[in-house]
């Protein structure tokens, strides 16, 4: 039963099984294990970069595509929910309405850039996403009274999901159950179902497909495959998952701005969870987000700990500056594209196959 | 089917007069149309510098290199340190001292840029020739990876690259003020094309380029070792891109270590519009680019962004390989 | 008569593709040797393998007796072996007079090239002065072809590896090559050459070897071949007559 619930798309090694298992558990009782408030957003980015890093790997990972236009989705699902509740006030209403406007808006504009993408050159549309993406930005930035400019806009969300509301007096087994809790469940259980569904598709004789036309698209064009059309529902897809993502995020931020959503440094932060965790494999995008918004958060502490050390000494002690962790990433990045270029799942995956 | 001798295509570079031509009746008063004309063409010739080394880099050996940025703002903050240093020949009256203090702080952002070019291809690049995935992921990489290290030796904020006195101010003429520090981009920016264009078509290195742009194989099989050429391309193309780096930092009169990852899409834009791997192509492209962004950035300033991007569609759809595309790509 | 080239047990694979499956043959120096077979033979692939642009996965390649089989294709070339490939690798942007100055190796501009040999190209190859200042890309099939095997004689090289130069070019053109190859052939130049044409075959080949499924299935003089008409049957699936 768990074959079919995973799409038949296993762990296929102990290591991994048992990292995965650990990871989602730990996820599913944040709010009981680690009752921080620090710990509960460090858990709700894990659950949103999840869904975004997932969404982007179906395209660079199965389909072969880069494309830098990711964030532009992200921020158009956190805009359309802050958009929504903002004008038409807070609840349920105004809510679903953002999710829908801004799937529509995804829509659209992923199916247009798909099209397009079929009549250039991979690089080329690799510079061309970068630059509308850069577009959005600036676009967001500009139309202050749509969408608050450089401050962004913060709003209310629905009551249930408050944190002033509460559902019991005393905590429940360390956890305090309140808005704030009904949220962070509303995002795992989304992300859940988002994950077994991208699993579902990419387990699926579509998501064949889009492998195929990813290792040689001449060859699958000759046999018949329309990559036309396969390379734009894979855009679309990877599009409507990521505007999604964009909803849960302001949701639980209950704010949106250009920096939290559309900037580059996230961007980079995607790239750099797919290549870490594994391309090509749904489990990266898990595994490599943990592990990614943890370093972010707690390796900054890490290095001001190094940093205490050096202190004093001019040049290495800004190296090990929490500030410049974003450094050593960017070298373990360059790394794993070289050393790695399966990422960990795929390192982890590959042990098994060599044992057979 | 006999042509008449190397034909020169005027048609996309008559876009720039055209372009600029229409913009002044938008634009109304003549005055305001010079100093954002020239603003644009400064602007356009500095672009002009920082992408022409990219567009070769990728033309001769199909290596797209998403880290050219870092190569910007290292010669902008080289230029900071050397200008630290000259600063009593920097707050000098003289145009002389001025100038030299400019021309060097050029050189050593040119040399800094084109050492670490060498590196920068030699570690992260040439392992992946060929693999268009990787030199993306890894040079965006070597971005980040420069971008922090540059924060590490100037720190993470903002400095000032104030213009040396001489150069501040500009001529006027009438009502229109034409800023003198642009008028030298131009100057400096022409130069730069006249000795490239010198260089690629009088010689026979450029001869090599040239002809390695177009079948890369075929010039390999009469005898010549093009990865040395391409080694030495990419070093060129970087320690141009340094050279940018230095006007664009005086252009803004200040240097973020963000410069690059800015100025980067702004190239990509360029070298796309003006065809992969062609260097009148990219120059063209980088002057309607400045134009355009000068003319917008005062007529519609909310949609400056998108008249570029709005540009780049306009022209892939007239020409779907660039301005002057080159054969055999 | 001394070999200049010399092909043993060579093997090529092309990711998956085996394409030559133990390559052997001699060309003596400054002969004419033809390589004949049908479509898919093997043909292009050795004269790439030759060149360097293709690995050999085992054998060897023995050029002036030295092992050239793993040598870049840079150095191959500065050896003395100038290669025509079937598409010409003409730089169409280029004009004619550059064409030739990049193979001209030892010349920095048009005025150190060797003047006499320049004239004695014109005369040859007469589209090649008529177009000297166009871009190459607005020649003619036939003209560039006449471009392609000038570049390969501007400087005296030991050996001329050529591929399918009739390829695609009217029969009258065709006349002009020949006569253009024998004034080659004059000059001692050893050339290993790739043919679909019997006729100019014939013309131009004094040894041959013929390829089928990655292999030589038969070396020997031209003349023995020529005069053979059931053995060219059985290796060309053809007979003299039927092609002028």
């Amino acid at each position: 039963m768990l074959n079919r619930l995973l799409s038949h798309d296993l762990p296929r090694n102990r290591w991994l099984a048992a990292l995965l298992i650990v990871l989602v558990l730990g996820l599913a009782f944040t709010p009981f294990l680690f009752p921080s408030t620090k710990a509960l957003n460090v858990g709700a980015k894990i659950l949103v970069f999840i869904v975004l890093v997932a969404s982007f790997d179906l395209l660079l990972g199965y389909t072969g595509i880069v494309s830098f236009a990711h964030t532009m989705f992200f921020g158009i699902g956190a805009y359309g929910v802050a958009i929504a509740s903002t004008r038409l006030g807070p609840g349920w209403g105004a809510v679903l309405l953002g999710v829908a406007a801004a799937a529509l808006v995804s829509l659209l504009l992923s199916f247009l850039i798909g099209l397009f993408s079929l009549r250039v050159k991979a690089i080329f549309f690799a510079m061309i996403t970068l630059a509308v993406a850069s577009a959005f930005l600036t676009l967001a930035s500009q139309l202050s009274d749509f969408t608050g400019g450089e401050d962004g806009l913060n709003f209310k969300v629905p009551e249930a999901l408050q944190p002033g509301t509460q559902y019991l007096e005393e905590p429940f087994l360390g956890a305090s159950i309140d808005g704030r809790f009904a949220s962070y469940y509303l995002l795992f259980v989304v992300t859940v179902v988002l994950v077994l569904v991208m699993l579902r598709i990419v387990n699926s004789p579509f998501g064949r497909v889009l492998q195929a036309i990813r290792e040689n698209d001449f060859r699958a064009e000759a046999i018949g495959y329309r990559i036309v059309v396969y390379r734009t529902l894979s855009n679309v897809l990877s599009a409507l998952f990521a505007t999604l993502a964009g909803c849960l995020l302001a949701l639980w931020l209950r704010y949106n701005g250009p920096d939290t959503s559309l900037s580059f440094e996230i961007m980079l932060d995607i790239l750099l969870i797919v290549v870490i965790g594994g391309m090509g494999t749904v489990y990266g995008a898990v595994v490599g987000s943990v592990l990614f918004v943890i370093a972010q958060n707690y390796l900054q502490d890490l290095l001001k700990l190094g940093g205490s050390a050096l202190e004093g000494v001019p040049v290495l002690s800004q190296l090990v500056s929490p500030d410049r962790w974003l450094l050593w990433l960017g070298i373990l990045f360059v790394l794993s594209v070289y050393h790695f270029p399966s990422g960990v799942v795929g390192r982890l995956r590959s042990l098994t196959r060599r044992q057979k | 089917m006999i042509a008449s001798k190397t034909q020169f295509d005027w048609l996309p570079l008559g876009l720039v007069p055209v372009l600029a031509v229409l913009a002044l009746p938008a634009i109304g008063s003549p005055s305001s149309w010079l100093t954002l004309t020239v603003a644009g063409l400064a602007m356009g010739m500095i672009i002009f510098i920082i992408a022409s080394g990219l567009t070769l880099v990728f033309g001769l050996m199909d290596v797209l290199n998403f880290g050219h940025g870092v190569f910007i703002a290292l010669g902008a903050f080289v230029a900071t340190s050397v200008f630290g240093l000259m600063a009593d020949w920097t707050a000098s009256e003289s145009l002389g001292r001025n100038l030299l203090a400019v021309f060097f702080a050029m050189l050593v952002a040119m040399a800094v840029a084109g050492a670490i070019g060498w590196a920068f291809e030699r570690v992260l690049v040439r392992p992946v020739y060929g693999q268009h995935l990787k030199q993306i992921l890894v040079t965006m990489g070597g971005m980040i990876i420069g971008e922090e290290l540059i924060k590490v030796i100037w720190g993470p904020t903002q400095i000032a690259l104030p213009l040396p006195t001489a150069l501040r101010g500009a001529f006027i003429f009438g009502d229109a003020a034409v800023e003198k520090y642009r008028v030298v981009a131009v100057v400096i920016g022409a130069l730069v094309l006249v000795a490239m264009l010198f260089t690629l078509n009088r010689t026979k290195l450029g001869l090599l380029i040239r002809a390695g742009v177009q079948d890369r194989e075929m010039v390999e099989s009469l005898g010549y070792r093009i990865r040395r050429l391409f080694v030495g391309v990419f070093v060129a193309g970087s320690a141009l891109a340094g050279l940018g780096g230095v006007l664009w930092g005086l252009y803004q009169q200040n240097v973020i270590p963000q410069m690059g990852a800015q100025v980067n899409v702004l190239i990509f834009i360029v070298i796309i519009i003006g065809g992969l791997g062609s260097t009148f192509g990219c120059f063209v492209g980088a002057l309607l680019v400045g134009l355009l962004a000068n003319y917008s950035g005062f007529l519609v300033p909310k949609l400056a962004m998108f008249s570029n991007i709005g540009l780049m569609v306009a022209i892939l759809l007239w020409r779907p390989q660039g301005l002057y595309p080159v054969t055999n790509r | 008569m001394t070999v200049l080239l010399q092909l043993q047990g060579v093997h090529t694979h092309i990711g998956a593709y085996h394409i030559l499956h133990g390559v052997d043959f001699e060309v003596p120096t400054g002969q004419v040797t033809m390589l004949l077979g049908r479509n898919g033979a093997g043909k292009t692939t050795t004269l790439r393998t030759i060149m360097g642009l293709w690995a050999a996965s085992k054998g060897r390649v023995r050029f002036d007796g030295q092992d050239i089989a793993g040598r870049t294709t840079p150095d191959i070339a500065q050896l003395g072996i100038a290669y025509v490939p079937e598409n010409m690798g003409i730089f169409a942007d280029l004009s004619v007079r550059e064409n030739l100055l990049l193979a001209a190796r030892n010349a920095r501009t048009v005025e150190q090239m060797d003047t006499k040999r320049l004239e004695w190209l014109f005369e040859l190859f007469p589209a090649v002065k008529k177009f000297w200042l166009y871009p190459a890309g607005k020649l003619s099939g036939g003209q560039k072809q006449m471009l392609a095997i000038a570049r390969a004689m501007v400087e005296p090289r030991r050996l001329l590896l050529i591929d399918e130069p009739s390829k695609g070019l009217a029969p009258a053109i065709i006349q002009n090559l020949i006569a253009a190859l024998r004034e080659l052939k004059r000059t001692q130049t050893t050339v290993l050459l790739v043919e679909q044409n019997f006729a100019m075959a014939r013309a131009l080949g004094d040894q041959v070897a013929v390829m089928d499924n990655g292999q030589v299935v038969h070396r020997g003089a031209m003349a023995e071949l020529a005069d053979d008409e059931a053995l060219q049957q059985r290796l060309l699936g053809l007979s003299l007559g039927a092609h002028q």
